[in-house]
């Protein structure tokens, strides 16, 4: 019998610890198995960090059954966004709301407000908003055709780049190989760019699924599990990516790997049944949580 | 890491180690209801090969014994001995007419309404509405649809389509009539395959592109109909199959001369306006069924028409079996795809 959820009001400033190089050093060395990802893993925290989006009392519901309650988070260019939680505790929802993807569901329904730069992102024209926020998928899904295909369909339609994708310019091939860069994947397909995406590895096609998000120039970056389909290797290597992009575009990633939260994220939001438990930053959280429930959830109790 | 230097273990078992298999279930513990049952099901599935084989194999023996070069290059002559009646030249190219015609009007049709099915069907009440109408024309019998085609082409307003009497009588005859009429007999079959192929699109895929700023509308054209080539070719092929074996429709719209009449003097489209016969029309023409006159010849088309309809489900099951991606060089792989399953074509 779990203990009655308690709501946990946000203030419109949520405080963050400062981070520091050597808090909670036991628990994160416990948690923190060595590794390639572990290593790379810089702990300082980006030069510049900025706000982009703004989640404000966020409600979600899918009929008349709510599934997120209540939630206010920043999202900031610069650092990694984790969201945690055990599956139904609306994680992934919340990240769907934020480039309204939600909206695909019929009889979703929102309440609260979500702001890009400003700008409530429900008065912002759809198809804008989406490439303005990206969102890679946890199973990798290229689309069939061939791998600088996949990357040049996210430019189309793009201002700068004319709306015939067939028309191949040098400079859209060179936009496509910077993206394919961007995700570290052009070293490995550089000799063939039209070869079938679906003839890559399970890892490499999750990595031109970034490419393809990060063609457009996004701004934010949403990661849905991307790496539950993937081997621990391929694994490490998107790590390592996600933490080499938040300089230039804002992530937030849902996981259930409280390992690679840890690994990746600057900060961690927790949710639980639609409401966010606690939020702060990565080495508070898993090293000295405030909340019981998060306390129990990251050592294993539930979840 | 650490496993990369050890040996792989040997997949046979040692000398002397029995493999053991599992046997295959016995139905002597069955009881019996079932066990006849069983033996009925296996009967009718060899009679059924039978049959098929028993088709194949006569019109096979009574074809190819008809069956001359000279057949395919001659036009069908009036006469009374079965040598001064020509050959189904005319018929051959009246085949080719009325389906690449109709399947240029279906495919894009049948594509569109597939998609919009699948991916809008919005309101629902036109959607099933659409539906049901699909269904229906997938039921009525071709006859009834010629007869149906008899009567709108014979409308005033659409005698540029047949031939005018002096009196201004629409005749209401003529290929185009009867390629129309066609692609509404194959359009149920088109749309079929397409939604099939639409469903086994996972929904993973139409968010990708949604997820990048794409309209339903861009991620059909750009990322649907690519990825279900295979299924649109494969309803395109089905449809061929039913407008080249479809003999009422013929009989009725495309009228029964058995030479090719043009009206008036534009090349292909007075072709089209004008009448002509098609491989089925013909067999029925000349069968004891119909005037009679050259059953032998009945015979040699026939086998024709048989070979192309075997050809084209051929092509289909090699194309829905095919569910790779398809690249750049998709068109010239996929034909030497087809080329491969049909040795018998040099």
């Amino acid at each position: 019998m779990p203990p009655p959820v308690r709501r946990i009001a946000l203030d419109r400033d949520p405080y963050v610890a400062p981070p520091t190089d050597h808090d909670g050093g036991a628990t994160t060395a416990t948690l923190t198995p060595p590794g390639p990802a572990a290593a790379a893993r810089t702990r300082q925290p980006a030069a510049e960090v900025r706000e982009r989006m703004r989640v404000e009392s966020v409600w979600l519901a899918y009929g008349d059954r709510w599934v997120v309650r209540d939630v206010s988070l920043p999202v900031r260019q610069g650092e990694v966004l984790a969201l945690i939680g055990a599956s139904g505790s609306g994680k992934t929802t919340l990240l769907r709301s934020l480039n309204r993807l939600t909206e695909v569901t019929a009889g979703a329904g929102r309440a609260g407000s979500i702001t890009l730069d400003g700008e409530e992102i429900h008065e912002l024209e759809v198809n804008q908003l989406r490439r303005r926020v990206s969102m890679v998928f946890q199973q990798p899904n290229p689309f069939p055709m061939s791998i600088l295909d996949n990357v040049a369909y996210a430019l189309a339609e793009h201002p700068g780049h004319g709306r015939r994708r067939r028309r191949r310019t040098p400079e859209l091939e060179a936009t496509a190989a910077d993206a394919l860069r961007r995700a570290g994947l052009y070293d490995e397909v550089a000799d063939d760019l039209n070869r079938p995406a679906l003839r890559l590895s399970g890892g490499q096609q999750q990595r031109l699924c970034i490419a393809r998000a990060l063609a457009a120039n996004p701004e934010v970056l949403l990661l849905d599990e991307p790496c539950s389909a993937l081997d621990p290797i391929s694994t490490a290597t998107i790590e390592e990516l996600i933490v080499g992009l938040r300089e230039s575009v804002a992530i937030v990633i849902v996981t259930h790997n409280l390992q690679q939260a840890q690994r990746v994220a600057d900060h961690v939001a927790f949710m639980h049944l639609g409401e966010l438990v606690e939020y702060g930053t990565s080495e508070q959280i898993f090293a000295r949580p405030t909340k019981q429930r998060t306390r129990d959830y990251i050592s294993g109790a539930f979840g | 890491m650490a496993a990369e230097g050890a040996q792989l273990p040997a997949l046979a078992p040692g000398p002397g180690v029995p493999v053991v298999r599992p046997r295959r279930q016995s139905i002597s513990s069955w009881p019996l209801v079932d066990r006849i049952g069983y033996w009925l099901c296996w009967a009718t599935g060899v009679a059924l090969c039978a049959i098929a084989l028993a088709v194949v194999l006569y019109m096979f023996v009574k074809g190819i014994s008809y069956l001359k070069p000279s057949l395919f290059v001659q036009s069908p002559a009036p006469g009374v001995k079965q040598n001064e009646t020509g050959g189904f030249f005319d018929p051959i190219v009246g085949t080719f007419m009325l389906t690449g015609l109709g399947i240029l009007i279906a495919a894009p049709v049948g594509v569109a309404i597939a998609a919009w099915l699948s991916e809008y069907a919005r309101p629902r009440a036109l959607a099933r509405a659409v539906e049901s109408a699909i269904e229906m024309i997938g039921g009525v019998p071709s006859v009834v649809l010629a007869i149906f085609g008899l009567l709108v082409f014979s409308q005033g307003f659409l005698g540029f389509l047949s031939q005018r009497a002096a009196n201004g009588a629409v005749y209401g005859r003529s290929f185009f009539a009867a390629s129309v009429i066609m692609a509404v007999l194959a359009l149920p079959l088109i749309v079929g395959s397409v939604r099939e192929g639409l469903a086994q699109v996972p929904d993973h895929m139409r968010e990708a592109a949604y997820a990048l700023g794409k309209t339903r509308a861009s991620c059909i054209r750009h990322v649907l109909l690519p990825a279900i080539r295979p299924s649109v070719a494969s309803g395109i092929v089905l449809g061929m199959g039913r407008i080249i074996g479809d003999t009422a429709i013929v009989t009725i719209l495309v009228g029964v001369t058995l030479k090719l009449e043009k009206v008036g003097g534009v090349p292909l489209i007075g072709n089209y306006r004008g009448t002509g016969s098609t491989l089925t029309s013909y067999v029925y023409t000349n069968s004891p069924a119909g005037e009679g006159g050259s059953p032998q010849k009945a015979y040699a088309a026939a086998f024709v028409l048989l070979m192309i309809v075997l050809l084209l489900n051929a092509i289909v099951t090699r194309l829905s079996g095919d569910t790779q991606p398809l690249g750049r060089t998709a068109l010239a792989g996929r034909l030497r795809m087809i080329g491969r399953s049909m040795p018998w074509i040099p």
